[in-house]
């Protein structure tokens, strides 16, 4: 049995066939080719496989690809303008809030939720929201800092406009 | 551009992983490529009676099914282990064969027993679940210290109480006799906890043979992609090696766990060959847990003896080392010769005996887990020493300054002889734990702890020192210590025509920031843009050797291979440029990116030089065209990083629970091109020492049932169960490399898990309470408190 | 981590979810947010033949206050629910054990009624919603009807739900009066469930509590209300040396669950600890 599906990742607008038990993050990985969503687990725990789905921040390991027909997806590799990094990539540049890069689409999405929903984090609010986020590499610390840095910048940028 | 060296450079790295453009070995497909999905043992220890794959085979999607008994007809032999540790009496190491495949028995749980090949990752797995496998379940064995008793379950069963190795180190008998004259003596007997690496990216293989070519091309997520090839041919295929390309491309995290020579690397090479197609398993992380190396597992009674002026005199060590059902690459290496030498620490103490029995269980198999035996001497010196302070009410940072081995600087003075074996290149002790002394205004939080402690508050401090072996390894020492390999490694400085210069390394980043590290250090010796340097590793086509990532050895190993591509050169660029200014060579000199006739303003850049070396038509006579110089470097000596640690916690009397307050990490890693990359390395060392500390550790039961393997039982750091860490360090240089660097990628664990035990016992003291063990969980610190009250 | 092969279904409405249910029995499994379904499909722990879509109902995702009641639809997610002005100005506690549940992610697509439906011993829900006495509302083929949270937990993993029967609503009476409320929980440190989790609600009136609920998920099969705690601080000011000597009586009658994280011993002190924790709270909510 496959299920049609139509929705847009990135922007663009995707029409497949799928297995239902296809999840959506391999639905990303295997039939876009978007590979910087990652698979880090088998209990919805690491946080690796973080995209936006309609604007919120989800697990795509935790969600069948049936299951997103219709919604707005985005991944790691659309979060960028052209050329431009988004404020949070940048701060993950600048901080050094990353270093095998293996969490870190997964880390850089859940920050934009966290930055949607509270533009002015504080470093506790920083780090539980990243209770869905392992990271083995960093102890953390440069990928809060990393959050602060995208937070002040992005700030700026909404006072500049 | 000059002067790169010692700034903190962002990543050159990053902007492919900030945009989803890492290239793991996981998102690499091949044309026609097969998936495959490992049937693995989920008993400890039981008969494989017989193998049912009929129905599975004719499952939809389904290639080829391959049990243990196909691996045995095949004549493959297993996986070999890199590292020879003798018996005592000079009987050899046993090392029982771990084959791809078990064939009669299974050994621990998660022991591969057949693997099913086909069209999908879904449908391979949906045929392994029609694969029926007849157990007969038998008694396991689990605890090291037990495993050695009469009566005990053999692993193997010609092996005579599961003992692959016993191993000494020191003189017994002058630390016996030194042990009795002691004042006072402290006894500690513990258990340093089995760890899980977790790197987050699961191992995944792929292996890919061409038949046109008879050759082999095997992706794997490794720290060392070259080893991988030299085993794997030489001892499991038997495959020559200039047919076989191995590449390891971004690899997501290592922490030692990815260095080994995994059963699957050469199941997928071997898979491929039958079928004609390119295979890729990838681990669940359910596997992960269950066959990715542990780390630690030592079960030691230890004792110090002091004399009546608080000076350590005396050591004695005895450990049961658990390495699991066969011995992993470097397994026999780690309890030994990366814990033992390491049990002189930074002190004085005279006499020193160690004794190490290296054990079979039926667990996953145990090797280096990132500072590799390291952690274990440290947390064994730094909670003795503290426990000591506590029995002699003593101060512990007083006690520690007595004891510190005096500065030398290894070039005027001499190194230090320890009395286990190592020789210490440069160190000065006291500063590193004076600043972080500092840094945590010691004196003012421990009047803080006595007025917390007056209304009910558990504040405790936890010291830690440490120092440790890395910039593994002098071959020559390494070789006559049991290693099968030497432990070099290579560099190839390629200056292509326009003064772009590629660089390929045998080492291996998976994290550590190579890329852009030692770019900065090509950078600033030829004074060009870092733009115009390119790191190239990874890859067995392109890097010509490299003993791979491990053993905080890149920079100080590798780097200095780089050093000696550069000297070469700037050698030759020399006289290039002399021939081309009709100069003597003598009187150039090179700065700022060009060779300048001294006292003149006559010189020529390096692209011009590196121009002429490929087009020579005016030409030093005699001189080789080109500019590409491969190198080999065999370090002198180990390189002894040190540093202190100091954790503040409080601990919550009604739970249990510990809350890390403050975390201070000065450390000594000699020279540093990039602070940035090195305060990075510190952070996640340090975490992943917490880890060990408070939260991680395998559980086993007692019919070998690994209890926690999931995320779901297995507990992580998290981002809320940590602080902001305080770092700072001092500059001891190395004497014995050209960069003077130590490295920087395993002192964060090392120090830091002791910091943190020493906080808690600290913090429980007014309990009488002296000694818990890891991980220091909210009931086990509860029960503690509840039991003392 | 690939679940096995099931048909797949959207259902667009409440009727047609249950036909399927009917249909197909115990082969047939409700996906609402699938963050309690996914994973144990991933690990092949629960293996339905035919899976049916309620995401997409619509009207099923609503927080409303109704005749003294807070309505929450049963796809309304934890997020809703921890970000809902309404819920935090009627009982605030449901913010709390909403915000509390395992991760940013998790909160974001779990929803209510599929968490209630699974009923985890460890999941936050079930005490919020033993303490506020809230109504599920279930519809079945024959109908609807109205269960009171305290006949709906049945024990591990088991409810009152039948197997063709679909959770559409929440009811939680909105207390009146000079109430309380706070949730506390001690976290499991690698799933983030619950060790132990205590909501409570107290009234006071004339400085007395005059009402006490208080209820425990984690520490036993199922949720539960203590009521043991309830009445001993039931009729006396909610100060601490009262509400110390209440929790004290914490999950005493209880049979108490055990791993590597809490034994009983611990998790029975655990219950204590929390209880007091959450009962200071409201009466500093008071």
């Amino acid at each position: 049995m496959v299920s049609p599906i139509h929705l847009k990742v990135n922007g663009q607008p995707r029409s497949d066939e799928v297995e239902p038990r296809l999840l959506l993050v391999y639905y990303l990985r295997e039939v876009l080719n978007l590979t910087g969503t990652h698979v880090g687990c088998d209990t919805s725990s690491c946080g690796a496989c973080v995209v936006l789905v309609d604007g919120k921040a989800v697990k795509s390991c935790t969600m069948l690809a049936v299951q997103a027909d219709g919604s707005e997806i985005t991944t790691i590799e659309g979060l960028a303008n052209g050329s431009e990094l988004h404020p949070i990539q940048e701060g993950f540049k600048e901080q050094h809030g990353l270093q095998c890069g293996f969490c870190t689409p997964g880390m850089i999405m859940t920050a934009l939720q966290l930055l949607e929903r509270n533009p002015d984090p504080n470093e506790a609010e920083i780090r539980e929201a990243l209770d869905g986020n392992y990271c083995r590499c960093t102890g953390y610390h440069n990928v809060v800092k990393a959050i602060q840095y995208a937070a002040k910048k992005m700030k700026k940028e909404v006072f500049h406009d | 551009m000059t002067n790169m060296i010692g700034k903190p450079v962002k990543r050159v790295e990053d902007k492919r992983f900030i945009s989803g453009k890492g290239r793991y070995t996981d998102d690499i497909v091949l044309p026609g490529m097969l998936h495959a999905h490992i049937i693995r043992s989920h008993y400890a220890h039981a008969k494989i009676l017989g193998i049912d794959t009929d129905q599975a085979e004719k499952m939809e999607g389904v290639v080829a099914i391959f049990t243990g008994k196909d691996i045995a007809e095949a004549g493959i032999n297993g996986v070999p282990c890199g590292w020879q540790v003798d018996f005592k009496n000079g009987e050899t190491m046993k090392e029982p064969p771990h084959p791809l495949l078990v064939a009669a028995k299974a050994r621990y749980m998660g022991d591969a027993v057949a693997v099913v090949i086909a069209e999908s990752k879904a449908l391979a797995k949906d045929a392994a679940e029609m694969v029926m496998v007849d157990y007969e379940p038998l008694d396991a064995i689990v605890d090291a210290a037990m495993a050695v008793e009469d009566g005990a379950p053999l692993v193997h069963e010609d092996i005579p109480g599961n003992m692959a190795f016993d191993w000494e180190l020191g003189d017994r008998e002058k630390t016996n006799q030194t042990m009795a004259k002691a004042h006072h003596t402290t006894t500690l007997e513990f258990v340093n906890q089995r760890l899980i690496p977790n790197a987050i990216e699961p191992r995944c293989a792929i292996g890919d043979y061409d038949s046109t070519n008879d050759k082999y091309t095997l992706y794997t997520s490794s720290q060392n992609p070259h080893l991988i090839r030299l085993l794997m041919c030489a001892f499991v295929l038997g495959i020559p090696e200039h047919k076989v390309r191995v590449v390891s491309p971004d690899v997501g995290g290592g922490f030692g766990s990815k260095i080994f020579h995994y059963t699957e690397e050469a199941l997928m090479t071997w898979c491929s060959k039958q079928l004609g197609k390119p295979i890729k398993w990838t681990a669940e992380r359910s596997e992960s847990f269950m066959t990715d190396c542990h780390g630690r597992d030592h079960v030691t009674k230890a004792q110090m003896g002091f004399d009546e002026n608080g000076k350590i005199i005396g050591l004695r060590v005895k450990t049961f080392a658990n390495l699991g059902a066969y011995l992993s690459t470097f397994a026999p290496c780690v309890p030994t010769y990366l814990h033992g030498t390491l049990l002189q620490g930074l002190y004085t103490t005279t006499a020193i005996h160690v004794d190490v029995t290296g054990v079979f269980t039926h667990t996953t198999p145990v090797d280096a887990y990132r500072g590799a035996g390291r952690p274990e001497a440290t947390y064994l010196l730094e909670r003795l020493i503290d426990k000591a302070a506590l029995e002699m009410k003593v101060d512990p940072a007083a006690l520690r300054f007595k004891n510190f081995i005096p500065p030398f600087d290894g070039i005027n003075e001499p190194g230090f002889q320890t009395e286990v074996a190592l020789q210490y290149d440069s160190g000065n002790y006291a500063p590193v734990l004076k600043r972080a002394m500092e840094m945590v205004d010691y004196e003012a939080l421990r009047e803080e702890q006595a007025s917390g402690r007056n209304n009910g508050k558990l504040i405790g401090i936890g010291i830690s020192t440490y120092i440790e072996a890395c910039g593994i390894a002098p071959s020559a020492v390494v070789g006559s210590l049991g290693a099968r390999a030497g432990l070099y490694e290579s560099a190839q400085v390629r200056v292509q025509p326009t003064g772009k210069v590629s660089v390929y390394v045998g080492s291996h980043a998976h994290g550590q920031g190579h890329e852009t590290t030692f770019a900065q250090i090509v950078a600033d010796k030829f004074g060009i843009a870092m733009e115009d340097v390119e790191i190239v590793h990874g890859d067995s086509e392109s890097v010509a050797f490299g003993m791979g990532t491990y053993g905080s050895r890149s920079l100080a190993v590798g780097g200095s291979a780089i050093m000696k591509g550069i000297e070469k050169v700037l050698e030759k660029g020399a006289k290039i440029a002399a021939h081309k200014l009709e100069a003597s060579e003598n009187d150039l000199e090179f700065a700022e990116g060009k060779w300048t006739v001294k006292g003149t303003d006559k010189s020529i850049s390096f692209g011009d030089v590196a121009l002429t070396a490929y087009v020579p038509h005016n030409y030093p006579e005699g001189l080789e065209p080109g500019m590409d110089f491969a190198s080999f470097y065999d370090p002198a000596n180990f390189t002894y990083p040190f540093g202190a640690h100091i954790a503040v916690v409080e601990v919550d009397k009604e739970t249990g629970k510990v809350d890390l307050k403050r975390f201070i990490a000065c450390d000594d890693v000699g020279n540093v091109i990039n602070p940035m990359i090195v305060d990075g390395q510190i952070h996640g060392g340090v975490a992943q020492g917490i880890g060990q500390a408070l939260f991680e550790g395998a559980i086993y039961d007692e019919s070998g049932q690994l209890v926690n393997g999931s995320y779901m039982d297995y507990t992580m750091p998290r981002a809320d169960d940590l602080p902001l860490f305080e770092t700072d360090r001092t500059v001891t240089p190395c004497p014995h490399n050209p960069l003077g660097v130590k490295g920087a990628g395993e002192a964060g664990t090392i120090g830091s898990a002791p910091a943190v035990v020493n906080a808690v016992m600290d913090a429980l003291a007014p309990f009488g309470i002296k000694d818990l063990e890891m991980p220091l969980t909210p009931e086990k610190v509860w029960n503690a408190i509840h039991n003392n009250q | 981590m690939i679940p096995n092969k099931f048909d797949y279904q959207k259902a667009t409405t409440v009727e047609e979810a249950i036909e399927y249910l009917v249909e197909y029995g115990d082969e047939a499994k409700l996906l609402a947010g699938g963050h309690s379904l996914l994973p144990a499909m991933k690990l092949r722990l629960n293996n339905p033949v035919k899976l049916v879509d309620i995401n997409r109902i619509p009207g099923l995702k609503y927080i409303r206050e109704e005749n003294a009641m807070l309505c929450l639809g049963a796809a309304t997610t934890h997020y809703d629910i921890e970000s809902s002005e309404l819920v935090k100005s009627k009982i605030p506690m449901l913010c709390q054990v909403a915000a509390s549940i395992g991760d940013l992610q998790v909160r974001n697509m779990g929803t209510i009624g599929g968490s209630l439906a699974h009923a985890d011993p460890a999941a936050d829900w079930p005490a919020g919603m033993l303490a506020t006495e809230a109504i599920i509302v279930i519809q079945g083929p024959e109908g609807t009807k109205n269960v009171p949270a305290k006949d709906f937990f049945m024990g591990l993993y088991t409810t009152a739900l039948a197997e063709n029967e679909i959770i559409t609503e929440i009811r939680i009476p909105i207390p009146e009066g000079n109430i309380g409320t706070a949730y506390a929980k001690c976290v499991q440190p690698a799933s983030r469930f619950a060790l132990v989790g205590c909501a409570t609600i107290i009234s006071k009136n004339n400085g007395l509590c005059d009402r006490v609920k208080l209820a425990f998920t984690g520490v036993s099969v199922n949720a539960f209300c203590d009521e043991a705690v309830e009445h001993a601080l039931t009729g006396h000011a909610p100060d601490v040396d009262n509400i110390t000597i209440a929790a004290e009586k914490a999950a005493i009658n209880v049979d108490v669950l055990s791993d590597h994280f809490a034994s009983e011993n611990y998790r029975r002190h655990l219950a204590k600890v929390y209880a007091k924790k959450a009962l200071m709270e409201a009466a500093n909510n008071l």
